[in-house]
């Protein structure tokens, strides 16, 4: 097991920068998520530490080691493909023992290995067969164990679930969680979906337009985004946010929007610096931090109903505030709302997320 | 446990629409079909039938041949002359080895090295090779044969004029290595062929299988070893027999040696051509000549057998 760390690395494909003066740190035993759209250059990054890419600048260092130049198979790191890359022609056990086969392994010690990790992994009754006769969920499994069966410095997944149904993907993204936490293993992993990151890192790095916007913990992540794209990104179904404009009053910000009735939040330095640019805000409130109210009640937004969609136990309330600005609730309800009916959502002050016209976070208070 | 179902392998679909009727499609047809007929098929049986005569040019028998019976393919096998210089068999055995080094070593063999090599490298290079290499392919076979000749002549040849400003002895290689002029001639002349089909054979194989070994730490040989190889198999045995087929049957050798000296690069082809064309014994060319159909024969039911087993997997 070894620390990762990326010293303003950058990777152009011609003009085009994928990723862009990019700084950061996974310590020895970290989980790390790198997650973001398409095209953010999460995928591009991952490729970079394993040595299928080159850096245009920059340096790469796995375990204080520099291996920028390195070629892959010097860096003794292990990585599970998104196409899971099984070679066809080989039955699992040599697939899964490849990586020993060209270490030089005697062929008894290797398969023995492999069978060992397969046994954990719940295929070692499938060694025999091809790629091609087993499921998707036991192809996922098998180019997991190749990756598993050598100890390598770092693991790298690349979208490892992301052509597994959803069952499946929750089945698997236990079993790998579970996985990282028991061997303890350095682990970077890329996906666009939130829940898998959220579900597994230790440490996520939400990645825009080339560059990292936020590398923090889930949690921090949920409860602090840094920017809007972060908020809009992070959560099922995602932050709300709403345009309003901030006025200073009394000593306290007034948000007005249209269908918000708010009462005054407490002025910061923070706030003010804002306000001092731009009297443009977002209010962020995430769905399930909102609530059915009566008409007109304080800390509420109102506005006709779009859609209410019945997950079971709970309730997806849609309203929409014209011109597609909507608002979502996540709400425990049997009410039977009618669309266009005047609905009002509430809110509590603490659940607030205030950001400024750039999209940057302004810390509340005690922040 | 997962228990989703295995994947199936997709079922092709028969298309059932038609741009013609049937009959106006026969009609097109038509004229195409006994051009065929009147060339290919009609010669085929017609030679056949000659095989069996003692047809010559000029001469009693060319205007009356006489039925001989398997009378030329017993002279093409008499044991007591099979195996000298300027007789079938010699011929036979020529073609084997002419076959052995310039196709399957020369051009199958340096066709997946070069190949494999233009897998890494980068691509301006790669196209420059391609490039070069269809570039030798394209050239019409005179062309060719010409330009060796100017490049192998003993007085005024490109290689001796090269070898004497290096300062080292010129030879007449046409001459004194006729066969092994043959065999470099025929590898540099058909390299391309096996290069361009294995480098798409490789181009198919996805990247990530090439990545997944590189990261588990397998060198280019292993790689090439344990997942280039054996993912194109199939094309190797396709290649093989093609340029086996085209080799065995080729007949621009001549135009370097004349199938000389002394019959030492007289291949089947050229034999069959001295034979019915120089000598003008229609009867025994027409018997070699179906001898090397048979020989083809065989190529192309094997070939088509192998197709046929792989069709159903792809």
């Amino acid at each position: 097991m070894a620390s990762v760390e990326f010293k303003s690395v950058t990777k152009s494909f011609g003009d085009f920068k994928a990723v862009s003066e990019v700084n950061f740190n996974i310590g020895d035993g970290e989980f790390v998520c790198l997650l973001g759209p398409s095209g953010c250059g999460k995928t591009t990054s991952l490729r970079m530490m394993a040595g299928l890419e080159t850096p245009t600048s920059g340096q790469i260092l796995i375990g204080g080691d520099e291996v920028t130049h390195l070629h892959p198979k010097d860096r003794n790191i292990a990585m599970v493909f998104q196409d899971y890359a099984l070679y066809p022609h080989m039955n699992l056990a040599d697939n899964i023992a490849y990586p020993l086969k060209v270490r030089g392994e005697a062929v008894a010690n290797r398969h023995g290995r492999a069978r060992e990790v397969a046994d954990v992994l719940k295929i070692g009754h499938l060694m025999d067969r091809l790629p091609s006769q087993i499921s998707g969920g036991q192809q996922q499994r098998t180019s997991l164990a190749r990756a598993l069966v050598y100890p390598a410095k770092v693991y790298l997944f690349d979208e490892p679930l992301s052509n597994l149904d959803a069952k499946l993907r929750l089945e698997a993204r236990g079993f790998l969680n579970h996985l990282q936490r028991d061997m303890g293993m350095t682990a970077v992993y890329v996906t666009h979906d939130q829940a898998e990151a959220m579900a597994l890192a230790t440490r996520i790095a939400v990645m825009d337009q080339g560059k990292i916007v936020q590398y923090a913990s889930p949690i921090e992540i949920y409860r602090r985004p840094a920017t809007t794209f972060v908020a809009n990104f992070v959560g099922n179904p995602p932050m709300n946010l709403v345009e309003v404009d901030g006025t200073q009053a009394g000593g306290q910000l007034v948000l007005k929007g249209e269908g918000l009735a708010m009462a005054g939040l407490p002025m910061t330095d923070a706030i003010g610096n804002a306000l001092a640019s731009s009297s443009k805000l977002t209010l962020g409130v995430r769905p399930e931090h909102l609530s059915l109210t009566a008409a007109g009640a304080t800390n509420s937004i109102s506005a006709p109903l779009f859609a209410n969609e019945n997950m079971g136990p709970e309730s997806l309330v849609t309203i929409d505030r014209g011109e597609g600005a909507r608002v979502t609730a996540r709400i425990f309800t049997d009410d039977h709302l009618h669309v266009s009916d005047q609905v009002s959502l509430s809110f509590s002050a603490e659940h607030v997320h205030l950001f400024d016209a750039m999209g940057k976070r302004i810390p509340a208070v005690g922040e | 446990m997962t228990t989703e179902p295995i994947s199936t392998q997709p079922q092709r679909k028969v298309r059932n629409f038609a741009l013609l009727s049937n009959r106006a499609g026969a009609a097109f047809m038509l004229p195409a079909g006994l051009l065929v007929s009147v060339f290919v098929i009609v010669p085929f049986f017609w030679v056949i039938f000659v095989s069996f005569t003692n047809r010559t040019l000029i001469g009693k028998t060319a205007l009356n041949p006489d039925f001989v019976g398997l009378g030329n393919y017993l002279a093409l096998f008499d044991p007591a002359t099979f195996f000298q210089r300027g007789q079938f068999g010699f011929s036979l055995i020529l073609t084997t080895q002419f076959v052995l080094m310039s196709a399957l070593v020369g051009q199958a063999l340096l066709g997946l090295l070069l190949a494999w090599l233009i897998q890494t490298v980068p691509p301006w290079i790669k196209r420059i090779t391609e490039t070069f290499v269809i570039a030798a392919w394209i050239l019409p076979e005179v062309v060719i044969g010409f330009a060796w000749f100017a490049f192998l002549d003993r007085d005024a040849g490109t290689l001796n004029m090269l070898l004497t400003g290096l300062g080292l002895p010129p030879g007449d290689f046409l001459l004194q290595q006729p066969f092994w002029v043959i065999v470099v001639f025929n590898t540099w002349r058909g390299a391309a062929f096996s290069m361009m089909l294995f480098n798409s054979a490789f181009s198919s194989i996805p990247p990530s299988y090439f990545q997944a070994a590189d990261v588990a730490g397998a060198s280019s040989w292993q790689k090439f070893r344990d997942i280039g190889l054996p993912l194109i198999r199939g094309h190797i045995v396709t290649d093989l027999i093609l340029i086996t087929m085209w080799t065995f049957n080729t007949f621009t050798p001549f135009l370097l040696t004349n199938g000389g000296p002394s019959y030492r690069t007289e291949l089947v082809s050229i034999y069959n051509y001295r034979v019915a064309f120089q000598d003008f014994q229609f009867g025994k060319g027409a018997a070699v000549g179906v001898i090397m159909m048979l020989i083809n024969l065989a190529f192309a039911l094997i070939y088509l057998r192998l197709g046929r087993k792989k069709a159903p997997k792809s």
